[in-house]
């Protein structure tokens, strides 16, 4: 079933991704880490849909926000970023899936680990988390390129720096801000021990990233002795723009 | 990018096989009729070069599921699953 969402708000994370929030009348609610697909017909009738993954926690004001990062080649990416203006109507259906979800009664540890753009349905968890007040114990570690390139930022800072039990790990792959105690690298076995919950917290783990990110986060945390069944992964396809 | 990493997986199929069932996928369970393999179908490897996509056993990469779209009808072949099971509980 489709549904047509109004702009009502546009914000750019990064020179490439940018935030859509879209006013849903009958929006029924959604849980964090669920998507959207998003349907785009052109004038000739062509259409194509998208999956985006919902950035925003559950409200009361029927509002949905996505976060598309730009792909130079892609067909629906370009024009989510650069031409959708305030008052446009999309179609989407949703919100899809009941898998790679946490829902606010879950009080264990919580482990996210995000790569990219990955991030999106993490954050809706961290959102989520802080608009239930909830005092789940919660670690992110964000694998993100450059400084540059990292989503909602100030929002993440404010969101750590006042909470004891939501802690904050970035690592950078391509260039670390000057003085930052780890050289560019990608996520290794040491990182994650050293980032991630200790095992005897048994944490729920959430791992949402390209697909070879996903497969080598994966491994690492089931040879450092987390339970598979306590991870649950989401993949981006190689062109991070998923059909 | 190497072709060993062209898949997505089960929860970029959702929103398509929505359209079919009332229940959502991703959390449904299946097993691989190859190998016994069970898994959430969100846990399944999704190729999607196709006009339709192909779900796979993410153990041994045999097809659990086929999907296709053609001129208006919407055939799938699930002879690849023993079964495919729903939690009706957060339905």
């Amino acid at each position: 079933m489709w549904r047509v969402g109004t702009v009502i708000a546009l914000h750019d994370e990064t020179a490439t991704a940018r935030t859509i929030s879209l006013e849903v009348p009958d929006w029924p609610g959604h849980v964090a880490g669920q998507h959207v697909d998003l349907r785009l017909t052109a004038s000739d009738g062509y259409s194509a849909v998208r999956s985006y993954s919902i950035a925003s926690a559950q409200n009361s004001e029927h509002r949905v926000e996505i976060t598309v990062e730009r792909l130079p080649s892609g067909e629906v990416s370009p024009y989510l970023t650069q031409q959708v203006a305030v008052g446009d109507r999309l179609e989407l259906r949703g919100p899809i899936g009941g898998w790679f979800v946490w829902r606010s009664q879950q009080d264990e540890a919580v482990q996210l680990i995000a790569g990219g753009s990955g991030i999106v349905p993490l954050m809706a968890m961290i959102r989520s988390r802080a608009s239930a007040g909830s005092t789940a114990p919660f670690r992110l570690l964000y694998s993100v390129r450059e400084p540059t390139a990292v989503f909602y930022r100030d929002e993440l800072r404010m969101l750590s720096d006042k909470d004891q039990s939501l802690r904050v790990t970035y690592a950078f792959t391509r260039t670390a801000p000057k003085d930052w105690p780890r050289p560019p690298s990608r996520v290794d076995a040491a990182l994650i021990t050293e980032a991630t919950w200790p095992l005897n917290l048994s944490p729920s783990c959430y791992v949402c990233g390209p697909t070879p990110f996903v497969e080598s986060v994966t491994n690492f945390l089931t040879a450092s002795g987390n339970n598979r069944d306590k991870i649950r992964t989401e993949r981006f396809g190689p062109t991070g723009e998923r059909k | 990018m190497s072709s060993q990493f062209s898949y997505l997986d089960g929860n970029a199929a959702a929103g398509e096989l929505s359209k079919i069932f009332a229940i959502d996928v991703t959390g449904a369970e299946s097993q691989c009729a190859n190998c016994g393999a069970k898994m959430r179908f969100a846990e399944t490897h999704l190729y999607v070069q196709a006009p339709g996509f192909v779900a796979r056993c993410p153990v041994c990469q045999y097809i659990l599921l086929r999907l296709a779209n053609v001129r208006g009808r919407i055939f799938i072949d699930m002879r690849g699953m023993t079964y495919f099971s729903f939690d009706t509980d957060h339905a």
